[in-house]
């Protein structure tokens, strides 16, 4: 009990003093899942308006598929990914694998789906209410997905985040095709199972909190962003 | 573009008719008023003529039209509006009807100040009142200077006062010279507002008649009874 005990006290120093191991692993996560996050949603929101607004044949096959993904197993992604980044791999000339670019391919694989999955079923409903109205007004369907995008705009940012909670909190994908490298590729999560399984509980206790309070602090941020808008705009 | 003419027009869904032989011809001028109870196929007949539907059998065509829909606009029983000002969303229409933004803005203002809603023309759309946003709509379809305008039972949801500004700015809009066709299943609407009625009984057209001469001998044995079924005092 007072091994643990200690290791809090030495996790909540570690966070009080800035320790420049603790901040370059925080730097790095924050860096890989936000551009993660981003390169998805530049994906992930326009397939979810595209799904939402198009009608083709073997659409619901592909909608099915799309929800499926968003239960991909982050050590399946880091696999695939492995496998299309190493030396033999058909992108092995770019020379990602372990490296950071490498961990931000593997979020973006990872969260894509779930932005895409996610903001399909909200545009979808939008568009139900709005079809009418946008074709009497001559709106083609590009024109009338940009339109909706912009219209759920305030719920697409609990999409985003519902991908960057996944991105930041997943250790399989980054593990494998970072490799954890000790200053170049090592982020919370991975350094959190590493030191653990080391039995060096501070770093990751300490590292453990920081992650839990940008989750909550990104998710209340969310909330308040969706509460404003539907005060304002109805 | 005028006059529409309807040929032999049907419509199905799954051998179910819903629009029946339904053949006329209408032209420029009078106010248009499609009678009749719930379940007739007004408002899928104006979604036909307007566009938004194909018919499965029979021909729309706008004679005086050489391509396609020609200048047309409908406002719904139901207003839909963007989440964006009262103002933008008069502009959208307008943006999407290839409209400069210099005069998109002149044509914004005309139009709120004609229904009277210059005072919130920057306000969110959303947070109107449900009779301002039927204003709203009728001012985003009436900016975009239509030849026809539909209107699918413009005032089922308001309450009188609301009721008596969507019509007396329906009869400013014939008075500019656009085409009104709309429905309704209110008596005493149709009277005030049509100068001739097409009166539609179970997805076939069972009369047509000027206003006056409808109201006082019905040809039809179902226009007789919706009559006396909707004031049976008389």
């Amino acid at each position: 009990m007072n091994d643990i005990t200690a290791a809090w006290a030495t996790a909540l120093q570690l966070i009080a003093a800035f320790d420049p191991q603790l901040t370059d692993i925080v730097a790095l996560s924050m860096e890989v899942s936000v551009t993660a996050v981003v390169l998805a949603a530049l994906i992930g929101l326009p397939l979810g308006a595209a799904l939402a607004v198009v009608r083709f044949p073997g659409r619901k096959i592909v909608v099915v598929a799309l929800n499926a993904l968003m239960g991909l197993p982050p050590v399946v992604v880091g696999l695939l990914v492995y496998l299309l980044l190493s030396r033999a791999g058909p992108l092995g000339e770019l020379g990602l694998l372990f490296t950071p670019g490498a961990m931000v391919v593997a979020q973006t694989v990872l969260c894509a789906p779930i932005m895409a999955a996610l903001s399909r079923q909200v545009l979808e409903d939008a568009w139900r209410e709005y079809e009418e109205q946008l074709r009497s007004l001559g709106a083609g369907a590009a024109r009338a997905a940009l339109t909706l995008l912009w219209d759920v705009r305030f719920s697409l940012v609990t999409i985003v985040l519902a991908g960057f909670g996944r991105a930041a909190a997943e250790v399989g994908a980054v593990m494998i095709v970072g490799g954890n490298i000790d200053g170049v590729t090592r982020v919370m999560t991975t350094t959190i199972a590493l030191e653990t399984s080391k039995g060096d509980l501070p770093l990751a206790l300490g590292l453990g909190m920081i992650l839990l309070g940008i989750v909550l602090g990104v998710n209340a941020l969310a909330q308040l962003v969706r509460d404003a808008a539907s005060r304002r705009y109805g | 573009m005028l006059p529409l003419v309807l040929d032999k027009v049907a419509y199905a869904i799954r051998d179910h008719a819903i629009i029946d032989d339904v053949s006329f011809e209408i032209t420029a001028g009078p106010r248009t008023v499609i009678l009749g109870p719930n379940g007739a196929g007004k408002s899928v007949l104006m979604r036909l003529c307007h566009g938004l539907l194909q018919p499965t059998a029979g021909a729309i065509r706008w004679m005086g039209s050489r391509n396609g829909r020609g200048r047309q606009a409908m406002v719904f029983q139901r207003p839909v509006m963007l989440r964006r000002s009262a103002r933008g969303n008069i502009t959208y229409g307008l943006a999407l009807a290839g409209v400069s933004p210099r005069e998109r803005r002149l044509r914004a203002q005309d139009v709120l100040e004609a229904v009277g809603l210059a005072h919130v023309a920057d306000k969110p759309a959303r947070v109107l009142s449900g009779g301002e946003q039927q204003r709203l709509a009728l001012a985003r379809a009436w900016a975009l200077g239509p030849e026809v305008l539909f209107l699918d039972e413009p005032t089922a949801n308001l309450d009188p006062g609301a009721t008596r500004e969507v019509e007396s700015l329906i009869g400013q809009i014939h008075a500019g010279g656009t085409k009104i066709i709309m429905t309704t299943h209110n008596l005493g609407q149709a009277r005030r507002l049509g100068d001739e009625i097409l009166f539609m009984h179970g997805g076939r057209l069972a009369e047509r008649a000027p206003v006056a001469t409808f109201f006082a001998q019905p040809a039809s044995h179902e226009a007789a009874a919706f009559i006396k079924g909707e004031m049976p005092w008389q």
